[in-house]
């Protein structure tokens, strides 16, 4: 079986993205079923890093929308170009409306946003919806139509409807529900904090000149601080960067003082760090 | 068909699967290597869970319809040999104490040396042989797992263990790495047990009937006042996100909705590109007041950790009121607002609150009568014409003086006053509650027993369109 999640795992790894089983089944599941993928999970596990990867892996353009508070179809789907077809229009001066309109409302005059830009792309696309949370649940539903569908509506001109289907991953950090209609046109992908086998191969893969014995400790010390009750848990993009502070600074051995002294890479808020210097320095030799 | 129980017992323990769900996950599986548990289970998680708070329910729904068949007696018995095996020292049959001491071994060393496909041995040979198991017993896996594990005496393995760790060469950070580590390997094996156990329940009793004893409330359906340790710590790990949910659409909310005042310094301005002609009026960002919360908690016994998770969420959500002042009391009341100060660790704050607080006065049982007297008498002044009260506790009163007039103070000199009781509905003036004594000055008394039905009161009281107008009287 030449396309089975192990051929998705194999394709991500070309790219340095080290996928676990579940997630390579569930990219697998996604292209056989034509599904979108809402990723969620804490930041920094590398939910945007895993569209980018397979938009990579199979040759494919990656087109990202952005989401934010306050946006919205003009951002999102498409515009008119009101400027080009004011001059159109000037140009054009004494032509009778009629004429004119189905001129000025074509596609030469659409300005295609991300969503549209996607559904029309004659070439295969990974479409990465980021941070979908963001939006207000009203925009919410503009999205509805492309993901079930995947086709778009424009009053003017009719529906557009997808060339090849994008393969399209949503992210969520899940600082509020979505909404059931939403979440029910997805495959659900969580992800958490690796596994300490898993971490280690992700740090050398994406730190190519760090020693192995260095990485198994980072791996192994990052775990063990991420069962501390932290505000923030290190994530995997703050283990390598402190794989790359470390290699920096030339260590090749991390005992405590050398953890103590470059937390601030790891953790982000003045409490954790506190926290976790406390404990580092709380054991004695034979504790 | 296997899957459709499955999905029915998703639904039963409260994961809400729809019908496109369904059609979704057998479609899926259609794509799936059905040898491989772990991509059935991927598959299936991805298709039916949408919400990572379900995914325990989901864990357990799966290991019991999808958990390791038992094989059949040929099978079993080449199994068992290659178990014996194995471990080595077995005789076969029902455990002896040689027996024993070979698998306490076996055990030891698959610890010591990671092994694998040892450590299922011993699982497999300790659930057969040491816990005792009697055939359609209606339990759960704990009393088994409890025999076994007192029988292997798991305790002094990981003594034992943690000696061998503990090499003189070891720093004291690699020390402490290896002793967690250690800790989590016991972990696994506790669980694989569990699974094993688990195995033989349904093969012993239906998946059905297995399912019906393990299901669990979701986390957001944990009745607070009857909790055990482990689902409190599950829910304190739940409310952190929740409120920061919560934070975000309440702050979201409030900046839409209504415009502000007509800003006319910007609207003039703006009015000379169409001159002079105010065709685009703008108006200031809307500005609505914050409301003031005071809370009163009952802190005794039974519904204390009702009163500190409505603490919790109330003070996380700080930003969103003007004011949070917060008092607890059991038979005397006394101000703690001061323990929940900005960055304040939660636990520590509590802890606190139980050692330094003066919240009880003469035995230590619940008087709200006096508690009410003593608040209108020091600390009235907290309570303003724009504070909203909150009251929690379930109202029984151990047959004191429910103190109405001071009650009825307190009610006249705030906005709205709410009432939560964290007790069941049919339970309210029972014995020694006095509940239908004290709603009828209440704005409203409200039964609020888990996480969900707190979220949705607090999002209501902390919404300024959603407040009731302050009734005469």
């Amino acid at each position: 079986m030449n396309e089975g999640p192990a051929a998705v795992a194999a394709a991500l790894r070309g790219r340095g993205y080290l996928a676990d089983d579940r997630i390579a089944q569930v990219v697998h599941l996604a292209r056989r079923l034509e599904k979108p993928v809402l990723v969620e999970g804490p930041a920094g596990v590398g939910k945007t890093e895993l569209a980018k990867a397979l938009a990579g892996a199979y040759g494919h353009r990656l087109i990202r929308l952005q989401c934010y508070e306050g946006l919205d179809e003009s951002k999102a789907l498409y515009e008119w170009d009101y400027r080009k077809q004011l001059l159109r229009l000037q140009a054009d001066r004494g032509r009778a409306w009629e004429e004119v309109e189905p001129d000025i409302f074509s596609e030469q005059f659409l300005l295609a946003r991300p969503l549209l830009e996607a559904i029309r792309s004659p070439e295969p696309v990974v479409l990465l919806i980021d941070e979908v949370d963001r939006v207000e649940v009203e925009t919410e539903a503009l999205l509805l139509e492309v993901l079930s569908d995947f086709q778009v509506s424009v009053p003017e001109l009719g529906t557009i409807t997808a060339v090849g289907r994008p393969m399209v991953v949503l992210t969520s950090n899940n600082t509020r529900e979505l909404s059931e209609a939403l979440k029910r046109r997805c495959l659900f992908l969580h992800i958490g904090y690796p596994t300490v086998e898993r971490e280690r191969e992700i740090l050398l893969a994406r730190v190519p000149e760090l020693p192995e014995s260095l990485a198994e400790q980072i791996a192994r010390l990052v775990r063990s601080i991420r069962a501390h009750p932290l505000r923030k848990p290190p994530s995997i993009s703050e283990s390598i960067d402190w794989a790359r502070t470390l290699l920096e600074l030339g260590v090749s051995d991390v005992d405590a003082e050398i953890a103590s002294g470059t937390l601030h890479v790891l953790l982000k808020y003045r409490a954790d760090i506190e926290r976790i210097e406390e404990s580092l320095a709380a054991e004695g030799p034979g504790g | 068909m296997l899957i459709t129980g499955f999905i029915a017992e998703l639904r039963s323990s409260g994961i809400p699967v729809s019908m496109v769900e369904a059609i979704d996950a057998a479609r899926a599986l259609r794509h799936t290597d059905l040898s491989d548990r772990e991509m059935v289970r991927a598959s299936l998680g991805a298709t039916l869970v949408k919400d990572a708070r379900h995914w325990d329910a989901f864990e357990t729904a799966f290991e019991v319809y999808f958990g390791l068949r038992a094989p059949g007696p040929g099978a079993a018995a080449t199994r068992d040999g290659a178990d014996a095996a194995l471990i080595g020292g077995f005789g076969g049959g029902a455990a002896g104490e040689a027996d024993l001491d070979a698998l306490v071994d076996a055990l030891f060393r698959a610890l010591r040396d990671e092994d694998d496909a040892l450590l299922q041995a011993v699982v497999r040979r300790a659930v057969a042989g040491l816990s005792g198991w009697e055939p359609g017993r209606p339990v759960g896996g704990a009393y088994y797992l409890y025999r076994i594990l007192r029988r292997l005496d798991v305790d002094s393995v990981r003594a034992r263990l943690l000696d061998q760790a503990s090499s003189p060469g070891f720093s004291p950070l690699e020390e402490r790495l290896a002793v967690e580590e250690l800790d989590l390997q016991i972990e696994s094996f506790r669980s694989r047990l569990r699974a094993e156990i688990r195995a033989r329940l349904v093969a012993d009793r239906g998946a059905g009937l297995v399912a019906a004893t393990l299901r669990r409330p979701l986390v957001e359906d944990v009745e607070l006042s009857t909790a055990t340790r482990e689902e409190l710590a599950a829910v304190e790990r739940a409310v952190h996100p929740l409120s920061r949910r919560l934070a975000v659409r309440l702050a979201r909310r409030r900046r839409r909705g209504r415009v502000g005042r007509l800003d006319v310094r910007r609207t003039v301005r703006r009015s000379l590109s169409f001159g002079g002609v105010p065709a685009d009026p703008r108006f200031r960002p809307p500005r609505p007041g914050k409301p003031e919360i005071v809370l009163l908690c009952d802190v005794s016994g039974s519904v204390s950790a009702f009163a500190r998770f409505t603490m919790q969420l109330v003070f996380s959500l700080s930003s969103q009121f003007s004011r949070v002042r917060s008092f607890a009391f059991v038979d005397a009341v006394a101000e703690v607002t001061g323990f929940f100060g900005p960055g304040a660790d939660f636990g520590e704050a509590l802890q606190r609150l139980g050692s330094e607080a003066r919240v009880v006065g003469f035995d230590g049982h619940s008087d709200y009568g006096a508690v009410f007297g003593q608040f209108v008498e020091h600390h009235l002044d907290a309570v303003t014409p724009r504070s909203t009260v909150i009251v929690t506790g379930d109202a029984r009163n151990n047959y004191h003086d429910p103190n109405l007039p001071a009650f009825e103070r307190i009610a006249g000199a705030a906005r709205a006053l709410y009432w939560l009781d964290p007790e069941r509905h049919p339970f309210w003036d029972t014995g020694d509650s006095v509940i239908g004594r004290y709603a009828p000055l209440c704005d409203r008394v409200i039964e609020v027993r888990n996480l969900r039905q707190l979220e949705a009161f607090v999002e209501q009281v902390a919404l300024p369109v959603a407040r009731p107008v302050r009734r005469a009287g």
